[in-house]
């Protein structure tokens, strides 16, 4: 697929393969801590891993299993997901006229949309349009080789563990989206969007039914994201 | 929970099509481009307040936040994402057993 667009056979730029490499691999470990994340909130291993073939973007996966974990509806559990998930939309935009891609090459792009291939392809800016292709296909692709591979370990490791509580699983899903939540915050402004949306979950749990003030919290980012030019110079 | 699984993937799906049929010009808006770059870290932020701090609709002090309390002393330590992970994990199984 990395050749296929243009008919051309560019070689693969080994610097960007070990770069891709390195990212996949990176990442696809996640995927047990996923694995483990999903079964300690009572998903079975195959739903597990058809979460990480199907949906295959890490944050709205973790998302989803962790409202279902805290009690919430499906309807929150998904909405939770899918706005987590909104950026995906925002990397398409961009990579799409890069890509040039039609029928199913496109969906296979798309699918394989996420922070990671975005990121290596626009890291590859500087070294033309070949490179970003490059680096887009093998690292979306080489996360979804380990991601998949390693959400199976972390699914079959969790079940063989038994009750999430007693080793400390419950505790592994709030500390990975901190780790992700933490890359993030690159400025004092979105350290505070994140205070500001964690105090907000706090005083409106015991007023909503479970799962809802996880999608309100999404109302601390349009009002920041709104008034951001007067508050940040 | 199929219902959760599936229709996620779909969304998600969706949303990452969406983007690769929407021409960028839909992105001009810097209003709409600074709230979607915030979405992420309010809903991660709800996220780990939810999975540390809550059950069901009652706010809860337990082992979780204990782990998650090391997990952020980890992060200010710039160590790995793995051994985050794993010291919210063995903290919180410490506390679980120990009290």
């Amino acid at each position: 697929m990395i050749l296929s667009k243009t008919g051309e056979m560019p070689t693969i730029d080994p610097r960007v393969l070990r770069y891709s490499l390195s990212v996949s691999l990176t990442v696809g470990l996640y995927g047990i801590a996923f694995g483990a994340a999903s079964i300690a909130s009572g998903f079975s291993v195959l739903q597990s891993c058809l979460f990480s073939l199907l949906t295959f973007t890490g944050a709205s996966q973790f998302a989803a299993v962790g409202v279902v974990a805290s009690g919430g509806t499906a309807f929150a559990a998904i909405s939770a997901a899918t706005l987590l998930g909104t950026r995906n939309a925002l990397y398409g935009m961009q990579m799409a006229p890069l890509l040039e891609n039609r029928g199913l090459n496109k969906l296979i792009a798309a699918h394989i949309t996420i922070d990671e291939s975005t990121g290596v392809a626009l890291s590859q800016i500087e070294q033309g349009a070949s490179s970003m292709r490059q680096g887009f296909w093998l690292t979306g692709l080489g996360v979804f080789l380990f991601w998949n591979l390693f959400t199976l370990l972390g699914a079959l490791g969790a079940k063989q563990l038994g009750t999430p509580a007693s080793w400390g699983l419950d505790a592994g899903v709030p500390a990975a989206f901190l780790g992700l939540l933490w890359l993030r915050l690159t400025s004092n402004f979105l350290r505070l969007v994140a205070l500001a949306a964690m105090i907000f979950t706090v005083v409106v749990t015991p007023w909503m039914p479970a799962g809802l003030p996880i999608i309100s919290a999404t109302l601390v980012a349009v009002v920041a994201g709104w008034s951001e030019r007067s508050s940040q110079s | 929970m199929w219902v959760v699984l599936f229709c996620t993937s779909a969304l998600a799906l969706l949303t990452k099509l969406g983007g690769h049929y929407v021409p960028a010009s839909w992105l001009s808006n810097p209003r709409l481009q600074r709230i979607n770059a915030l979405i992420p870290i309010a809903l991660l932020s709800a996220l780990v307040v939810a999975e540390a701090l809550t059950n069901k609709t009652k706010l809860v002090l337990d082992h979780r936040l204990a782990g998650v309390a090391v997990a952020l002393v980890a992060l200010m330590a710039k160590m790995p994402f793995p051994v985050v992970v794993l010291s919210a994990v063995f903290t919180s199984a410490f506390i679980y057993h120990w009290h």
